[in-house]
């Protein structure tokens, strides 16, 4: 049986009168590619930075490719990616500087044909010479991705890479992040578009009050929490109400379902009882449904 | 947007980058340190040289009839050294400080944070950095000062032992100073006063012996008084106190500052949360 490649027991922080994690549980197999959820404040980035070693944990344990993040820091953070939420950049040097800089604190030098297909991957090579001031927002964000990948990490952890960023460069990332994924690194993502983790990760967990309050595949999360719906705009919407309907957007009217089977008999029912269909439309379960009904029933 | 992946994969064995070379990881901080100095060398190195001559000029000409250094020494020879380890050692606190203070407030201290640094390899690379910095300046300040006065160097290898130890003493309390920092003028502060006042009554301008008796207790309290007077001793092969006091004071001051400051880097005090 291979080693996890994150392995999280008993988790817990607090800063003065807030807990910012209360005993979080987790454990991420390699090759995954993980979804870490939750509002503002859940404990997303305290729960990275501890993996990171950047916040000391108060309890618990946390591993990275079995190797203790405190007691064996060297073996864990040589395995491990970080590519940090804020914008942050040394204003001193250049694109390939930097990376080169960066190899180095991770122990390890000639590796320019790994930056240079870093580079290449990230659309940075015509930026490569460019000091860090001189980028725009998203070559920046590139260049923290980039920073992340020196040292090849079997692990990579992205904490809300696309914040402020284009939907091309956006598009671009997610390609990348997918074949580093295919080649083997396991990924962990928190972002905040829930489309996106609901596209690209196979499980995920979700977060709240520094807790784990959901956590299994994404289809199961979609099966378990999400029901489809039926949005009609009728002539008479009292009767859709009568029917179970609720006020929707603009005037329409929802109804919930478990099964496609459902969907006939509502609208034979709409027909009969002269609601006057006139438009409609189905809704897919989606990860946003989820989200919001996990965070709400926790 | 490509298909969800349900399963994890089964991971693949990937290849190493690079080579691995031992002590890589301190190495590059200090190389990036110094890098960081001398890509603006003209504002870390030129300007506080600049600074130093000013002094040398203003002094040298306002005081050289009215202050004693040592017995028949010349005021301006006198009044030199004291100046180049002025600057040198205000540079020395000046470089770490600001380093970390920017690295914080900017965010980018996560860039060392993160690698598998230790914390001996941390203090070490700023410390070095640092004390590398105030040779330059120190050198720079003695450089432009050879057409002004001729200096003996009766003792060199002194002149290199007080440069190093109290470029190594202010490096470490920049490296403090900056870690507890918040803001550029919480270290300003400690910058002006507390480096600057100990600097400046250190006898850089004088001998401590035209001082009253109570300033001259005073001014044996003060460690950068050592630094400098042992500094002198190299070039004169005379000083206020024994260059060997001077020795032991500057050396126990540093090695008490640098176990405090690795005490606070291993407790992650401040960087690691």
């Amino acid at each position: 049986m291979t080693l996890p490649a994150i392995r999280i027991s008993g988790v817990t922080k607090r800063y003065g009168a807030l807990q910012a994690l209360g005993g979080v549980d987790l454990e991420i197999e390699q090759g995954e590619f993980f979804g870490l959820l939750g509002p503002n404040g859940a404990g997303k980035t305290t729960l990275i930075s501890a993996l990171a070693g950047l916040v000391r944990p108060d309890g618990g344990t946390l591993e990275v490719m079995g190797h203790d993040v405190v007691s064996d820091y060297r073996n864990a953070r040589r395995r491990l990616g970080v590519v940090p939420q804020e914008l942050v950049f040394d204003p001193f040097f250049s694109v390939r500087e930097m990376l080169r800089i960066q190899s180095g604190y991770f122990g390890i030098r000639g590796n320019d044909d790994w930056i240079d297909e870093i580079l290449a991957n990230l659309d940075l090579t015509a930026k490569a010479h460019q000091n860090m001031r001189a980028l725009s927002g998203g070559m920046k964000r590139r260049v923290l991705v980039a920073q992340a990948l020196v040292h090849r990490p079997p692990v990579i952890v992205l904490d809300e890479p696309t914040a402020g960023v284009d939907v091309e460069l956006r598009q671009g990332l997610w390609q990348f992040i997918r074949k580093l994924n295919r080649d083997g690194h396991t990924i962990v993502l928190t972002t905040h578009y829930l489309e996106e983790a609901e596209t690209l990760c196979g499980r995920i967990a979700m977060l709240k009050g520094g807790r784990v309050v959901a956590l299994d595949s994404t289809a199961n999360l979609l099966q378990r929490f999400a029901t489809h719906t039926l949005s009609v705009r009728v002539e008479r919407p009292e009767i859709a109400a009568s029917l179970g309907g609720v006020n929707g957007e603009a005037g329409w009217m929802e109804f919930a379902f478990e099964s496609y089977h459902e969907v006939e008999p509502l609208l034979a029912r709409l027909r009969e009882t002269g609601a006057g269909l006139i438009e409609m439309r189905l809704g897919e379960p989606d990860l946003e449904r989820v989200f919001v009904e996990v965070m709400h029933s926790a | 947007m490509p298909e969800v992946s349900q399963q994890p994969r089964q991971p693949a064995e990937l290849p190493p980058v690079g080579r691995e070379v031992p002590l890589a990881g301190f190495r590059t901080l200090l190389y990036k340190e110094v890098l960081r100095f001398w890509k603006v060398a003209f504002q870390t190195v030129a300007a506080p040289v600049l600074n130093a001559v000013l002094f040398l000029l203003i002094f040298a000409h306002v005081l050289d009839r009215h202050v004693t250094g040592y017995g028949e020494v010349d005021y301006t020879a006198f009044l030199v050294p004291g100046l180049a380890m002025m600057s040198l050692l205000q540079n020395a606190f000046a470089n770490s400080s600001s380093s970390l203070i920017q690295s914080k407030i900017t965010g980018n201290i996560v860039f060392v944070l993160l690698p598998p640094l230790s914390y001996r390899e941390f203090y070490s690379a700023y410390v070095i950095a640092s004390v590398l910095r105030g040779l330059f300046v120190g050198a720079g300040v003695l450089l432009v000062s050879i057409p002004f006065v001729h200096l003996p160097l009766a003792h060199p290898l002194w002149i290199l032992a007080f440069g190093v130890l109290g470029g190594a003493f202010l490096g470490s309390l920049g490296v403090i100073a900056g870690i507890q920092a918040d803001k550029f003028d919480q270290l300003a502060a400690f910058q002006n006063f507390l480096i600057m006042p100990l600097t400046m009554l250190s006898g850089v301008f004088y001998s401590i012996h035209s001082l009253p008796p109570l300033w001259q207790d005073v001014s044996h309290a003060n460690p950068f008084f050592y630094m400098i007077d042992g500094f002198r001793y190299g070039f004169f092969g005379q000083s206020d106190v024994s260059p060997w006091l001077s020795l032991a004071v500057v050396g126990f001051c540093f090695v008490a500052l640098a176990v405090l400051t690795l005490a606070m880097l291993a407790r992650g005090y401040k960087l690691r949360a």
